[in-house]
C-alpha cells in the first residue's frame, strides 16, 4: 500500500484534531490521577506536528513518522513526549515506504515494544500499553484475515481503555496513588485510543488499503 | 586541575525554579571548580521537562570524563535517557542517569567531582543515598 502525500496530510491533520478536541477531557483524566498535563502536553506535540505537515507529509512515510516522532519528543514536554516519539520514531524505522499489511502489522508491533522498552513498563500497569498491545496483537492476527480489521482494531482499543478502569496503576505518577488509582482511566490509554480511532478512520477510507489487503 | 578534568552535573527538574535551586546549592558546595547546568521546565515555559533543553545543558558541562545527570519524577528521567540518545554516538556512554534524590544527589555528585572523582565514582557516591 503506497500512502499518497493527501492521505498522510490526512491522517497527520486526523490525529491532531483529536488531540486538540479532547485535550480538555485529556487534562481532566490526568488531573484525576497524575499531574494534569496530559491533553496540554498532547496538544502542543501535535500542534508542532500539524504545523509542519505539509513538510512531514510530502516525505516517504518512513521519514514522516520518524520526522513526526521527534516533533512529539522535542515538543510534549512530558513523559509522554518520549514515549508517544518512541512509538512513531520505531515506526519510522521499522515499516517499509509502501509496507503492505502483514509490514504494518510487525512494524506496529515493534514499536509498541520500543514503548515498552522506553518506559520500562508492560501491560496491566494501567498505561497507554493497555490500547497499544491489544492493537499490535489484532493486528497481527489480522494481517491473514482483512476484511473488517478496521472495527476490530477500533474495538480493540477500546476494550483496552475501559480496562485500565478498574487498575491499579504501577507505573508513571498515577502509582503514586496506588489504590486510589482504581477507578479512573488512564488518560494515556484514552490518548492512545484516540489515535487510534483518527488513523482507522482515515485509512478505512482508502481504496488503496483493499489493494494491501490482498497483496 | 581545570573544571574540563571533572565529571559535568545536569540537573533536570520539572520546575525551573527547582533545578536552578538546586545549581545554587552545589555551588555554595564546589563554587566553580565543577560544570554543572540546569534544565526544569517544559518547552512552553510551565512545568515538565524538555529534551532540546536536556540536551544543550549536557553540552554545556560537557567533559571528556563524563556527565552525571539527577532527575526528579518519572518524566525527568525519560526525558533525560531520550537525550542521551540524542547525542552524538561518541558521547552517549559517558553520560549517566544517578538513581538519587535530586538534591542531596547533586550535592554529593558535585562534591565527588570536585574531588576528581571518575563517573563511576561519581555516580556511586549519588546513588548511597538512594532508598533501598
Amino acid at each position: 500500500m503506497k500512502l499518497d502525500n493527501e492521505t498522510k496530510d490526512r491522517l497527520i491533520a486526523a490525529m491532531a484534531e483529536t488531540i486538540a478536541s479532547h485535550s480538555g477531557e485529556l487534562t481532566d483524566l490526568d488531573r484525576a490521577i497524575g499531574d494534569g498535563d496530559h491533553g496540554s502536553n498532547m496538544k502542543r506535540g501535535f500542534d508542532a506536528v500539524l504545523a509542519d505537515r505539509a513538510n512531514l507529509s510530502a516525505k516517504p512515510l518512513p521519514d514522516m513518522l520518524k520526522a513526526l516522532g521527534t516533533h512529539l519528543v522535542m515538543t510534549i514536554g512530558g513523559a509522554s513526549g518520549p514515549l508517544y516519539g518512541t512509538l512513531f520514531m520505531a515506526l519510522g524505522k521499522e515499516i517499509p515506504a509502501e509496507p503492505s499489511l502483514a509490514d504494518a502489522s510487525r512494524a506496529f508491533a515493534a514499536a509498541v515494544n520500543a514503548v515498552k522498552a522506553r518506559g520500562k513498563a508492560t501491560t496491566g500497569e494501567k498505561t497507554m500499553l493497555e490500547v497499544l498491545q491489544p492493537v499490535a496483537d489484532v493486528l497481527q492476527a489480522g494481517a491473514s484475515n482483512p476484511a473488517g480489521l478496521g472495527e476490530r482494531v477500533k474495538a480493540a482499543a477500546d476494550a483496552g481503555l475501559e480496562a485500565t478502569k478498574p487498575m491499579k496503576a504501577s507505573k508513571g505518577r498515577a502509582s503514586f496513588l496506588g489504590e486510589r488509582s482504581i477507578g479512573h482511566l488512564d488518560p494515556g490509554a484514552r490518548s492512545s485510543q484516540l489515535l487510534t480511532h483518527a488513523v482507522i478512520g482515515v485509512l478505512a477510507a482508502q481504496p488503496a488499503l483493499e489493494g494491501a489487503r490482498s497483496s | 586541575m581545570t573544571a574540563n578534568s571533572r565529571v559535568g552535573i545536569v540537573i533536570v527538574s520539572h520546575s525551573a525554579e527547582v533545578a536552578r535551586g538546586t545549581v545554587d546549592m552545589v555551588r555554595q558546595m564546589v563554587g566553580h571548580e565543577v560544570p554543572v547546568a540546569a534544565s526544569g521546565g517544559n518547552p512552553a515555559g510551565g512545568l515538565g521537562t524538555d529534551v532540546a533543553s536536556i540536551i544543550a545543558a549536557i553540552k554545556k558541562v560537557w567533559s571528556p570524563k563524563g556527565v552525571a545527570i539527577l532527575v526528579d519524577l518519572g518524566g525527568a528521567e525519560t526525558n533525560s535517557e531520550m537525550a542521551i540518545e540524542m547525542l552524538p554516538e561518541a558521547w552517549r556512554g559517558k553520560v549517566v542517569i544517578c538513581n538519587a534524590p535530586i538534591v542531596e544527589g547533586a550535592v554529593m555528585a558535585a562534591t565527588e567531582a570536585a574531588g576528581g572523582g571518575t563517573l563511576e565514582q561519581v555516580r556511586a557516591t549519588a546513588e548511597e543515598l538512594a532508598p533501598s
